[in-house]
């Protein structure tokens, strides 16, 4: 099993623990969850 | 004043980037002007002339030698300065190794392009972009969020099935997968009873009964919550089945959820087994398998400790019979009065403070059968509770509900709410037992027990000096290899005074028991 | 055609271009022969459009400096009275295929670099430099400057210019890839490529029939300004990007540059449109008396080179500037990966040894900048600013996430979503 985590880090910590592959993934909200630029990424489908 | 000194380190070389950089943090230093050090040559000198900072016994200083020179407020100033500047040039750094970390999916795949499950807990309102992502991408999803609508479960349950890819969840906590424990999940040892569930702590009560008893888990898929909806149509409970039956390691299956829409669970009760099916649909009146179940047996179960008992017997191929505790009655029944006869007359309600949704759900039915007036914010009946701040009659709350955790980490991570609750729980002169679920394994606080112990000792203080007792029941999800250590975790709960028992179901019929002095005896058959 | 799917195909189309691009340093021209819709009374200038009112000093006294070379003006109070008569006109090298290094002021008669892109046929232009502390980019101006200018159009640039066409001219691009495996950026370090442009051009220069003391000033000019080069890699990279440009429903940015109170870039798709910001302060390491309240705003257009992918972009194969920012080496490695996350493709001819000779990361997607919030990462010098006293340190900085914002926002409209 070779793990992509996304989100709380916790959950690759215990994969680790477990000598699970796993790569922990440092999730930001796109554009900095700023809306008005979400709202424009998504009308070029690249949300 | 201007205090102005300076000294040379002969013979010793420094690149001119390394004494910029003691320069800039030497010029930050209290009192102080201005501070250089540079390497002796004539360039430099010349600029150490024009700043002033010049003094004659530097002026004889070569390229191969570093000039400190320092102007200050005050000679102590300076003084400092300068030692903090020799120490700074003898100071090495130990070079940082910091690996850059992937910040999307993308980027994550090129450096593990072998990846074939995305483990996924952003924030609701991302989690369907991201899950997406994954799927598109060819991975199996877990899907751990939370409030992602109906519709997009949907679209995203029906890409998995077109690619033939895993989706649990979202909102699914905990699954074990070739012996990996994903998310919530406990170390249990590998066996041949499978699961598939759409209820978190669920699986996790089940599974750790099982391996207490010595037997193991083949794979514990998880759905999410409301797979079994109409909405959803049970998409990844008919997968996981799928893989089950197709599994080489796995006897026994045990399907977990919440009682299914009629529509949807008669998809499943109509399916064709290869293998021996386990129904566990909690709080359900789930009807008596029809005949056109095809299975080699079939069994329906109430509780997640029958899942569990009727799962071995089956691996075992021997008869199963419901328990309602495991040990003797009359002890059960001692132990029971010697709670409730502590208790004043006016205590007479049970109030269940949850961190597992499915243990809370499951305590809430059994109430339910043995009380009356049972409340809960599991529930949209008309018992639902509708200000989930202030318990009513008997309550069982889910902690793990989103007005709890909203902007906060969930109970079984952050303790700190339900360390709240039970104090003030503690404070109302009606409340007799307050019962309470503490589950154990990976992604678990890493001593739950322990966080409790103050709070409950605090909570029981406060009633004894209100000339009330508090008593508190409760029983631990955990096994012995799991990080915390289920004996541990046990101890210290029982050192003050907690009653555990050895399932979630025992727990809440010991607590009807004391909360009724023990007049709800009669009933437990049913409960 | 899905809209995600017409961006995918041009910023492809559009990066191979940047990849495929060949500069080669083909001649030396005086500007109003060489650069398209030069002029007596135009001065050319780095960063976006600007007015005079809103410049800071040093930029103010590159201009003055210049025409006083050009015999336009006697004084600074002069040049300002000319330039708000608009009897002199002020605009963007970016607007002529032009790029220049802080102030970045080109006149008339100043020579310029010409760099031809011999894959596409498009020429671009950087000039000369002509003192290596007390220059005009930094916003000298007077006698002194004028004296290091007439030098550079009477002496260096005949010589420079006789050595380029004897020699067949200089493959900028192999050369720019050699000095990038020799601990270059292309941007703040040049070492390594003045040494090569000067071994390459010097036995042609021999050749020329300049008398030996010509000979001998360039060559010594050569091996005294270590970043002599710069401005040519600077026009080459221009010269890589033009191709780029203009290119429908493509959302790579072709222009950063900056001067010294904007930051302006220029995205592909959009055409002519400026999209601008305040310039940022540069996080850096300050020469002996200097501090930031000294310091101009970041001023050039020689982040050229991060556009094209090259300079701090660069970090992991060039790490001596993160010292400028107290960074490790490690940092500067991260950089560069976190610049492949912003960019469209990776340049198979600028590769980084250190990270398994990875393609530097070219084609800076205005999209991907804006979905992460990652915006390029520049290394640059600073300029005091005020006129007249030149670089007073060196740093790191980061382009304003606004440009993009609003680039975002001008595309979405253009394409009519």
């Amino acid at each position: 099993m070779h793990v992509i985590n996304i989100g709380l880090e916790l959950f690759a910590e215990t994969l680790a623990n477990q000598n699970v592959n796993v790569l922990h993934v440092e999730w930001k909200p796109p554009a900095g969850g700023d809306n008005k630029m979400m709202e424009l990424l998504s009308k070029l489908e690249e949300l | 004043m201007t205090t102005t000194k300076s000294l040379i380190k002969n013979n010793t070389f420094y690149d001119s980037l390394t004494l910029m950089r003691i320069s800039k943090n030497a010029s930050e230093l209290k009192e102080i002007i201005q501070a250089v050090t540079v390497m002796g040559s004539e360039i430099n000198k010349r600029m150490l002339d024009d700043v002033g900072l010049l003094t004659d016994n530097i002026k004889h200083a070569t390229t191969n030698d570093v000039i400190i020179s320092v102007s200050g407020k005050t000679n102590s100033a300076v003084e400092s300065a300068l030692e903090a500047i020799e120490k700074m040039l003898v100071d090495v750094n130990p070079p940082r190794i910091t690996e850059s970390v992937p910040r999307t999916i993308e980027a994550a795949l090129e450096r593990l392009p072998d990846a074939n499950l995305a483990l996924i807990s952003v924030p609701g309102p991302f989690a369907k972009l991201e899950a997406e992502k994954a799927l598109k991408r060819g991975l199996n999803v877990m899907l751990f969020s939370d409030g992602v609508s109906i519709a997009d479960e949907l679209e995203l349950k029906k890409e998995a099935e077109k690619k033939d890819l895993l989706m649990m969840g979202p909102g699914c906590g905990t699954a074990i997968i070739n012996g990996i424990g994903l998310g919530f999940a406990n170390v249990v040892q590998k066996g041949q009873v499978g699961i598939v569930g759409a209820a978190g702590t669920g699986i996790q009560q089940v599974t750790t009964l099982i391996h207490q008893k010595g037997y193991g888990i083949s794979n514990a898929i998880g759905t999410g919550g409301r797979d079994l909806s109409n909405d959803i149509g049970g998409i990844m409970m008919h997968k996981g089945i799928k893989i089950l039956e197709n599994d080489n390691d796995t006897k026994v299956i045990v399907l977990i959820s919440k009682p299914p829409d009629p529509k949807i669970e008669r998809t499943i009760l109509e399916k064709s087994y290869t293998k021996p099916v386990i129904f566990c649909f909690i709080g359900g009146e789930a009807p008596e398998p029809s005949r056109t179940i095809n299975a080699p047996i079939i069994v329906t179960v109430h509780t997640l400790e029958e899942a569990a008992i009727a799962a071995i017997a089956l691996v075992k191929k021997e008869k199963w019979s419901k328990i309602i505790f495991s040990r003797p009655m009359e002890e059960v029944m001692r132990i029971a009065e010697r709670e409730w006869l502590k208790l004043n007359p006016q205590q007479k309600y049970v109030r269940g403070l949850y961190s597992g949704g499915t243990l809370c759900s499951e305590s809430f039915i059994i109430l339910s059968r043995l009380l009356v007036n049972v409340y809960s914010n599991v529930t949209r009946s008309k018992f639902e509770l509708k200000d989930v701040r202030n318990s009513q009659k008997h309550t069982c709350l889910d902690m793990g509900e989103e007005e709890f955790t909203a902007g906060r980490a969930h109970p079984m991570i952050d303790p700190l709410l339900r360390q709240q609750r039970i104090v003030s729980e503690a404070k109302d002169q009606e409340c007799a037992v307050i019962l309470l679920d503490i589950v154990l394994g990976y992604g678990s606080h890493i001593d739950p027990a322990g966080e409790l112990v103050n709070s409950i000792r605090d909570a029981k203080a406060l009633c004894e000096k209100e000339g009330r007792y508090l008593s508190i029941v409760a029983s631990v999800t955990g096994t012995d290899k799991d990080p915390q250590g289920l004996k541990n975790q046990m101890d210290k709960l029982i050192s003050i005074g907690v009653v555990l028992m050895e399932s979630n179901a025992q727990a809440a019929r010991m607590a009807a028991l004391i909360a009724t002095r023990g007049s709800t005896m009669q009933n437990l058959e049913r409960s | 055609m899905s809209t995600g799917k017409l961006i995918g195909e041009a910023n492809q189309k559009a990066v191979s271009k940047i990849i495929s691009a060949r500069p080669r340093l083909v001649d030396i021209k005086p500007a109003i022969e060489a650069i398209p819709g030069m002029k007596k009374d135009l001065v050319l200038h780095a960063g976006p459009p600007i007015t005079w009112d809103r410049m800071c000093g040093s930029f103010r006294g590159a201009i003055v400096g210049a025409l006083m070379y050009e015999n336009l003006a006697k004084n600074m109070e002069e040049a300002e009275r000319l330039i708000k008569n608009q009897e002199i006109l002020l605009q963007p090298c970016h607007d002529h295929h032009a790029v220049g290094s802080m102030a970045g002021i080109t006149t008339a008669s100043m020579p310029v670099f010409v760099i031809q892109n011999e894959e596409y046929g498009n020429y671009a232009y950087s000039n000369i430099r002509e003192e290596r502390v007390k220059a005009l980019r930094y916003g000298f101006y007077g006698e002194e400057t004028t004296k290091n200018l007439k030098w550079v159009e009477r002496t260096l640039a005949p010589a420079l210019k006789a050595a380029i066409k004897e020699s067949g001219g200089i493959d900028m691009r192999s050369l720019i890839a050699k000095a990038l495996h020799m601990g270059d950026d292309g941007h703040n370090e040049n070492t390594a490529s003045t040494v090569l442009f000067a071994t390459y051009i010097m036995p042609s220069l021999l050749r020329t029939g300049y008398d030996k003391d010509v000979i001998y000033e360039v060559a010594s000019w050569l091996a005294y300004d270590e970043r002599f080069s710069s401005t040519a890699v600077f026009a080459a990279c221009k010269a890589s990007l033009d191709p780029a440009h203009n290119i429908e429903n493509c959302t790579l940015v072709t222009t950063m540059c900056r001067n010294g109170t904007d930051f302006g870039i220029r995205v592909s798709c959009l055409g002519d449109e400026w999209f601008t910001a305040p310039s940022p302060m540069v996080d850096a390491l300050y020469f002996p008396g200097f501090t930031k309240d000294d310091a101009s705003l970041d001023m050039g257009d020689s982040c050229v080179t991060e556009t094209a992918g090259i300079g701090a972009f660069v970090m992991a194969a060039a790490p001596s500037m993160i010292q400028f920012v107290g960074g490790t080496v490690s940092d500067a490695i991260n950089y560069t990966k976190e610049m492949h996350e912003i960019t469209e493709g990776r340049n198979v001819n600028y590769t980084i040894p250190y990270l398994d000779f990875v393609g530097a990361p070219v084609g800076i997607d205005l999209v991907k900048v804006v979905k992460t919030g990652t915006t390029p990462v520049i290394n640059t010098s600073i300029a005091h600013k005020e006129a007249g006293i030149g670089q007073i340190g060196a740093g790191m900085t980061k382009v304003p996430l606004e440009c993009f914002q609003k680039a975002l926002e001008a595309t979405v409209r253009k394409m009519n979503l």
